[in-house]
């Protein structure tokens, strides 16, 4: 079994880089299993077609456009990730995610579920860093990740919190 | 007069967004609008110039690798920094291995769908599309077998009701023209290329560590230690792995690829005579051949009204002559030049938004207008084509000779050098360069391997920035053409930083002058059979393969179609 956890998103545009933080964070608070690969996607198109194809669930994070207020976390699945089946172009990243998925269909190497975690941004303005608001909601978007992940039957631990190991911390006790 | 207006252009990278004027069936004026506005200057302003390709290959996501390469060669520049010779090497192989990935994609899942019909493909016969193909190559995967099978899996698919990839195809439409037996060829191969660029991706990857988004780069060379006997390095098993790849490229590039858009250009002769546009070109040298980028493995340089004797060669990284010709025009984009509002030189640059309503006579797109010498230029595999014929190429003159002579036997006329100043033109051209960089690819494979054996492990020489400010271009011939990066550096910091983009010398707008920027000026005269479905419009703009990657791409969860096209008279 492959399980993907691919974080979409352009980096300078803050909060449309959400996508990637998560997953960053993701890699950084947990140990994950060598049958999930953490995937930093960028932008980027038909250059995914190769680490996407054949895995068996893919996990998308990526900023989402919705009426719920900034900093919702929502989540999609399988035929209600827009994306996976759609008849119209949503977005004007024209041979983004859509494509490959629409591709990976053609071609019988698509994933048999495919989960999106979505935060709703607040600032889209050039920069590198998230608003102080969409980044108090990585956390959540993580554990919903962490969460689908284990329902997949993985085992995901956490980091040991680097000041537990300290040597002040061991001689205290 | 019929005004259409098509936002978003689909099968593109970004957002773009088009206007015609069309006058009894024909093109008579149009506008080329950049919906996103780019803003990388501002990102780095006060970086360390050693980290600028890293924020740099996130300004596109089909371009991340050109980007990032072309940002170091710009620092390098300013501090007059060697190269060692296995870096040129290894970030040449990353450049044309890229190069050939996106044409690939360009051609077959781009730009193909609008001259091949999916759905004609399915009613044709899978033997006479075999026998078809032979004419053209000995391609071993032009078997009925499999394009039986490729019959059967897009029957299959569009049974679904889902289209999928294939939605956005204009399919029935009067300005489809190729017999079922062509359309179904080709769809074979496309669904083959849908491999071959995977390959192509991987020699990325194994030279970059990582795509998208490569690591190997550094201001000074690459991050890849040479050593023949670690295993965790660049190692000869790697290598020749890589070698592996290539042969298989090389067979789908020179047996499917070329004869395809050869065999397609013909059938729709007519589009030799629409989308030429702006011929003046101009591309730049690449592949450098020795640390300091004085020696190049292929040409470039600018080419006045078509003429290929006019050819003024570009031929170092020190020079002049380009670095002195590129100014940028705002007079019909969303920004404001602070003091004089007259075209700059991109290291006095400046990226101050203004957005305003879209004005037809007035600023209408967040895409500044180029000018070399106050001119505009056509940028692209088109350029670069004509200019590396015109430096007498030897690789690009035999592989466009190939394209010209199938063209001529499928057509069965003699098709001229002429012929490429138009839509198909830019088409074809980018296989003949597609096929020229494979060639390159190898030749810059066995030089690699030729380098190490003599011993030669450097990879990286350290940059020193001094104090004080210095300044420093670096171009490289992308995919779609001429990209150059300028910055200005003072005391170790970046003072101001401008990337003049491949699609901004195309897609620009009007400029000082209010001259038409290339895509505008190859919309005049174009044929529009149904403004409603103006498939025509995209032909000419898809052959320029767009990519206005700025990039937003929310997910929209409300299922709200967002390319609209309007007509109005």
């Amino acid at each position: 079994m492959r399980a993907v956890v691919l974080g979409l998103g352009n980096i300078l545009l803050r909060d449309e880089g959400v996508g990637v933080r998560v997953v960053e964070a993701l890699a950084e608070r947990f140990i994950l299993p060598a049958e999930a690969e953490v995937v930093d996607g960028g932008t980027a198109g038909m250059e995914l077609l190769g680490t996407l194809a054949g895995c068996d669930h893919l996990l998308i994070c990526d900023a989402v456009k919705d009426d719920a207020p900034p900093g919702t976390v929502i989540e999609l699945a399988d035929a209600e990730v827009p994306a996976f089946f759609q008849t119209t172009r949503f977005s004007p990243h024209q041979l983004g995610l859509a494509d490959v998925l629409a591709t990976l269909m053609l071609t019988g190497e698509a994933p048999r579920s495919v989960t999106l975690v979505g935060v709703v941004p607040l600032d889209l303005d050039l920069g590198i860093d998230l608003s102080p608001e969409i980044a108090a909601v990585v956390g959540v978007a993580v554990e919903r990740l962490v969460a689908e992940l284990r329902g997949l039957g993985l085992a995901i631990r956490p980091r040991a919190p680097a000041c537990s190991l300290s040597l002040p911390a061991l001689l205290a006790q | 007069v019929t005004r259409i207006t098509i936002d978003p252009i689909t099968r593109i990278e970004g957002h773009l967004r088009i206007d015609c004027e069309v006058n009894n069936g024909k093109v008579t004026n149009a506008w080329s609008s950049g919906q996103m506005w780019r803003g990388i200057e501002i990102i780095l302003k006060d970086r360390d110039p050693r980290d600028a390709w890293i924020y740099a290959q996130r300004i596109c996501g089909v371009c991340t690798t050109v980007h990032a390469i072309v940002s170091v060669r710009a620092v390098e520049n300013a501090l007059n920094l060697e190269v060692p010779l296995n870096a040129q090497y290894i970030r040449n192989m990353i450049v044309a291995a890229h190069g050939i990935h996106d044409h690939i994609v360009h051609f077959y899942q781009l730009a193909a769908l609008d001259w091949v019909d999916i759905v004609s493909a399915l009613s044709a016969d899978p033997a006479g599309a075999a026998k078809l193909g032979a004419t053209l190559s000995d391609y071993r995967r032009n078997g009925v077998v499999e394009i039986k099978q490729t019959q059967e899996k897009l029957k299959a698919f569009v049974g679904t009701g889902q289209l999928g990839v294939f939605a956005s195809g204009y399919w029935g439409h009067p300005a489809m023209k190729l017999p079922p037996e062509v359309n179904l060829l080709a769809a074979t191969h496309y669904l083959q290329a849908l491999e071959y660029q995977r390959i192509a991706n991987r020699i990325v990857a194994i030279l970059g560590s990582k795509t998208p988004h490569i690591q190997n780069l550094a201001v000074g060379g690459v991050a890849n230690p040479i050593n023949p006997d670690s295993q965790s390095t660049l190692t000869l098993e790697r290598l020749f792995a890589i070698k592996a790849e290539i042969d298989k490229l090389g067979e789908f590039v020179n047996k499917a690829m070329i004869p395809d858009v050869a065999a397609v250009g013909a059938l729709y002769a007519e589009w030799t005579k629409y989308g030429a546009g702006v011929t003046d070109y101009l591309s730049v040298p690449d592949l450098p051949l020795d640390t300091k980028g004085t020696r190049f493995e292929l040409p470039g340089g600018f080419i006045a009204k078509g003429d290929l004797a006019t050819l003024k060669p570009i031929t170092s990284y020190q020079d002049a002559y380009f670095r002195d010709g590129v100014k940028e025009s705002v007079k019909h984009a969303w920004y404001q030049y602070k003091g004089d509002d007259k075209a700059r030189h991109p290291y006095d640059g400046q990226t101050h938004p203004h957005h305003t309503a879209f004005k037809d006579d007035g600023k209408y797109s967040w895409v500044k207008a180029p000018t070399f010498y106050d001119k505009r230029v056509q940028v692209g595999p088109l350029a670069n084509v004509l200019g590396m014929v015109a430096a007498g190429h030897e690789p690009t003159k035999r592989h466009l000779g190939r394209v010209l002579e199938i063209a001529g036997a499928v057509a069965g006329t003699k098709i001229p050098v002429e012929a490429l100043h138009s839509t198909i033109g830019r088409i074809a051209a980018r296989a003949v360069r597609c096929a020229v960089l494979l060639e390159s690819l190898q030749n810059q494979w066995q030089l690699l391997i030729d380098n190490i054996a003599k011993g030669d492990f450097d990879t990286f020489n350290r940059p020193v920035f001094p104090k004080g400010e210095v300044r420093g271009f670096g171009y490289h011939e992308a995919p779609r053409g001429v990209l150059s990066h300028w910055a200005v550096i003072e005391n170790g910091k970046i003072k101001n930083y401008q990337a003049v983009v491949p699609s901004t010398w195309n897609a620009g707008p009007r400029d000082d002058q209010d001259a038409l920027g290339p895509y505008e000026a190859s919309l005049l005269d174009n044929p529009v059979a149904d403004a409603e479905l103006p498939l025509e419009v995209l032909r000419t703009v898809h052959s320029f393969d767009p990519c206005l990657a700025c990039a937003i791409h929310l997910v929209d969860t409300k299922r709200r179609p967002i390319v609209q096209v309007k007509a109005f008279g």
